[in-house]
């Protein structure tokens, strides 16, 4: 089992703990991963600007990996979101494939639909399956309550991202009940998080996450749960910007997946990077049961 | 006497050039913060902070990095073996020539008081040293002229410095060739040194030279008997070989030699040497004065660059001395383009053909706003959108050979330029989110103006919109723009909003919608108000709403559509009209200057 990595531009720069904690997960589920340099945006933050644009970042990715025979595995899921979405149009689309191919073909680059675009959670659950997973914990969580944020771009649309059931996604609650820990029920799991328009009308963006952090407080949560850059550096940095600034007591902090499982799977703290999240996180820890 | 004049006037130049150099470093501004405090505080705050540090544990750090980045350069080393090998042959090549040869008199003569230009290992070592820039050239030349690398730009100072360091070494070499072949030289050399009267003896000497020594002689060809060969050989060791090892080991110099044997006496008559002389001294001259002015600047830019990163830190240190280190980076720039290579963004480059996209070339961008040129205004949108059109990865700031800081750089040109007034329609894109994060760094009432103004500058091109702004609910007979609703097809989702039948399910799950009491009078049009309008071929009332910006792309509107229609794909189009129309609009020439 063999993936290109993709990061993105946000975890290298802003989210180190992301990419640490997944490469420290995977390599002890024996799933390999490959680098690839060369990569580059993954095209989403250009789609306001441009549609072609937005399509030749994403297929210069998916050609790059397809050079090397490889699915690709993303952590973000703005990046999957994109990235699947022009794969399909890549795939489907001959005469915008011709032209995106036009211009890659001057890097000696093509992308002929050869690979598949994966995420993280999708690896874990389908590849690596719950199974094998469940063998590798060593320290359950118990009594840990947490909300489960799927992220939009990994849901909708359902028939391009193919991730899971749109409405009824279960997938990321399974993976996290596996480390013992409880998924709450939650009325706005699968809401956005807000962090689209942070930066272009951060009033909007603020009221939109704080209304998350109420429910899922409401509902009993610990702490949230992401698997993607944007949502996480948005209920981490950003809900950090909003208590400061609106005093208000929503206090519910976030750990990225791959956080979680390593906890439960006995993995260095270094690894995981605890310390890096904004809000501090290391009081999960009360929680887990060492056998 | 023309040797000493033009050495001052080139020594004079460079020297006011270095000096003017440094003094723009404490002059000239990027960062809006900064603008007030003058060149003598930023001067002095910059002398107190060295002091500071080179009596603090930190010159251990300085020591590190001028070790390793500094002359052993493994940042080339990390990004690129075939580049490190490239600039090791160049810088090394060329200092150990200047320290070794140029500065003979000064330097070589005096550690070695049995110095000769002409004796090994020192002629020996001048070629190898020549060589290795060669090689070092070669390599340049094969990287930006052969392999054709993306996006990896030439401009006219690359070839400059190529040029006259090739100038330089190949017009040595040539000199050496010459020389080494000179028969008025060596006859100089011999009334020179050598007290001989004696017919024979001299016939003797000269044979031997040019057998085993590369003169080539008017009188004497050869092949010589081995008894004058001998007595040639005596004379030599008595009176030349102190001075003279065998120009083979010159090997550059003896290749050339052999190569223009055939004319040599032609050569040697016309005085070519002593042409050659000319061209090789006034070349190092003018690469001397000109230096402060070219890219080769950076060899005294760039490690003090490299230290001043290593040192320095955006909180602690004093905002004089960044302001200052900033500017000093602009001239730290090799223009090596490792930057532009790894940019996160690069590719767009090919769409939006913007220099300005291309880190290596905004520093060029940058360097004329530094310095205060009266920049048009397309000029200046077209400095910020390349400015903007950054996902603030940070992979240029980590590969950069010479340590630029210029995530920073980026971050504070993109705010001075947004403060001059132009709507940049990318603030209303995710890549404002970094911008967003920076909030604490941007002056506080500056912060929401540039992101109002791209709003209010889409709307100004809306004709439609004004009239509902005014109040009035009445819209004039507006006719059917055709071309607007076929124009709907980027993303294959063509048309689908023709199917909508106003069921209202997408406003109704609507997230944004949701979170206002009274939506319209913020958003404007809501999503299937908008949907509708591209039915009717309205474009302005589709372009003009904010529901277009404040969209999160959450889909759940196309999503739950039972009708399929596309709707986040199709706002997403939507929006990307909506620029284009208003940047024909209001820039018509800025596609032009691209």
């Amino acid at each position: 089992m063999k993936f290109a990595l993709f990061l993105g531009c946000n975890i290298p720069a802003r989210l180190e703990q992301y990419e640490s904690s997944a490469r420290g997960v995977l390599g002890k589920l024996g799933v390999g991963l490959v680098d690839i340099k060369e990569f580059n945006c993954c095209g989403y933050p250009v789609r306001n600007l441009d549609f072609k644009t937005f399509v030749l970042a994403s297929a210069r990715n998916l050609a790059l990996a397809e050079k090397k025979n490889l699915d690709l595995l993303s952590l973000c899921k703005c990046c999957y979101g994109s990235l699947k979405k022009v794969d399909h149009l890549m795939k489907e689309d001959a005469s915008l494939r011709k032209e995106i191919n036009a211009t890659l073909e001057k890097e000696g680059l093509k992308y002929e639909g050869g690979i598949e675009v994966k995420h993280l959670l999708s690896v874990l659950y389908h590849e690596v399956g719950l199974g094998p997973l469940k063998e590798k914990i060593k320290n359950s969580f118990e009594g840990l309550k947490i909300a489960t944020h799927y992220g939009c771009h990994v849901l909708r649309p359902s028939q391009i991202v193919q991730f899971d059931n749109p409405v009824a996604p279960s997938i990321f609650d399974q993976l996290v009940e596996v480390t013992g820990a409880k998924s709450i029920f939650w009325q706005t799991k699968l809401e956005c998080c807000g962090a689209p328009l942070w930066g272009v009308n951060d009033d909007l963006s603020m009221d939109l996450t704080e209304k998350k952090l109420t429910d899922g407080k409401q509902s009993g949560a610990d702490y949230l749960c992401t698997a993607c850059s944007y949502c996480q550096m948005q209920f981490d940095t950003v809900q950090k910007m909003i208590l400061a600034k609106r005093g208000t007591n929503h206090h519910l902090p976030s750990i990225l997946y791959p956080q979680l499982l390593g906890l439960s799977m006995g993995l260095n703290r270094e690894i995981l990077g605890l310390e890096k999240n904004q809000l501090p996180i290391s009081g999960i820890e009360d929680f887990l049961v060492f056998s | 006497m023309f040797f000493t004049i033009s050495l001052y006037i080139a020594l004079a130049i460079f020297g006011v050039g270095l000096l003017y150099k440094v003094w723009t470093w404490f002059r000239y501004k990027i960062d809006i913060d900064t603008r007030n405090i003058s060149t003598s505080a930023r001067f002095f705050a910059a002398i107190k902070g060295i002091i500071r540090t080179l009596f603090s544990p930190k010159i251990f750090t300085l020591l590190k990095v001028f070790v390793l980045d500094i002359l052993l350069q493994t940042r080339i080393l990390r990004e690129d073996f075939l580049r490190w090998l490239m600039h090791m042959c160049i810088y090394c090549g060329f200092m150990l020539l200047l320290l070794m040869h140029a500065l003979d008199e000064v330097i070589t003569s005096v550690l070695f008081p049995d110095y000769f230009s002409t004796i090994n290992p020192f002629m020996f070592l001048r070629d190898l040293f020549g060589g290795m820039v060669i090689m070092g050239l070669a390599i340049a030349v094969y990287r930006r002229f052969i392999l054709k690398v993306p996006r990896l730009k030439t401009n006219a100072m690359d070839g400059y410095a190529i040029i006259i360091v090739a100038i330089i070494i190949f017009s040595g070499i040539i000199l050496e060739g010459t020389k080494i072949t000179s028969y008025s030289t060596y006859q100089q050399m011999q009334g020179d040194y050598l007290e001989l009267d004696d017919e024979q003896e001299l016939r003797a000497l000269e044979s031997y030279w040019v057998k085993d020594f590369g003169v080539v002689s008017p009188n004497l060809k050869g092949p010589f008997d081995t008894e004058t060969l001998a007595q040639g050989k005596e004379l030599h060791e008595m009176s030349c070989a102190m001075c003279h090892s065998r120009p083979q080991w010159a090997f550059t110099g003896y290749g050339v030699a052999r190569i223009i044997r055939p004319i040599a006496l032609g050569l040697d008559r016309a005085n070519m040497p002593t042409t050659i002389w000319y061209i090789h001294f006034l070349a190092c001259l003018i690469g001397l004065a000109y230096l402060p002015f070219s890219k080769m600047f950076h060899i005294f830019a760039s490690p003090l660059s490299l230290m001043a990163n290593a040192v320095m830190d955006k909180k602690k240190s004093d905002p004089a001395n960044i302001a200052t280190r900033q500017i000093m980076e602009l001239d730290a720039c090799t223009h090596c383009g490792t930057c532009t290579l790894n940019c996160s963004v690069g590719v767009i480059f090919e769409e939006i053909p913007n220099f300005n996209i291309l880190p290596s070339e905004k520093i060029a961008s940058i360097k004329s706003l530094a310095a205060g040129k009266e920049l048009s205004e397309q000029e200046l949108k077209i400095i910020q959108e390349g400015v903007c059109l950054c996902t603030n990865c940070y992979r240029c700031t980590v590969v950069c050979p010479v340590g630029i800081n210029l995530q920073d750089l980026w971050f504070n040109v993109k705010e001075s330029l947004l403060q001059k007034g132009y709507p940049e329609f990318l603030s209303l894109s995710p890549l404002s989110y970094y911008r967003g994060l920076m909030k604490e760094e941007v002056v506080k009432d500056k912060y929401q103006e540039p992101l109002d103004r791209a709003r209010e500058a889409i709307v100004a091109e809306c004709e439609l919109m004004k009239i509902m702004k005014m109040g009035d609910k009445v819209l004039p007979l507006t006719s059917t723009d055709r071309d607007f609703q076929s124009g709907l097809s980027l993303s294959a989702q063509a048309n689908t909003f023709s199917a909508c039948f106003g069921c209202v399910t997408c406003t109704t799950v609507c997230p944004v919608v949701a979170n206002y009491e009274n939506p319209q009078e913020v958003l404007g049009l809501l999503p299937h108000q908008i949907m509708h309008s591209c039915g009717l071929g309205l474009r302005d009332l589709a372009f003009g709403s904010n529901m277009l910006w404040d969209c999160l792309t959450c889909y759940q509107c196309q999503e739950h559509c039972p009708q399929g229609v596309c709707i986040t794909d199709i706002l997403y189009e939507l929006k990307n009209l909506a620029i284009k129309q208003v940047k024909e609009k209001t820039s018509p020439l800025m596609e032009k200057t691209l």
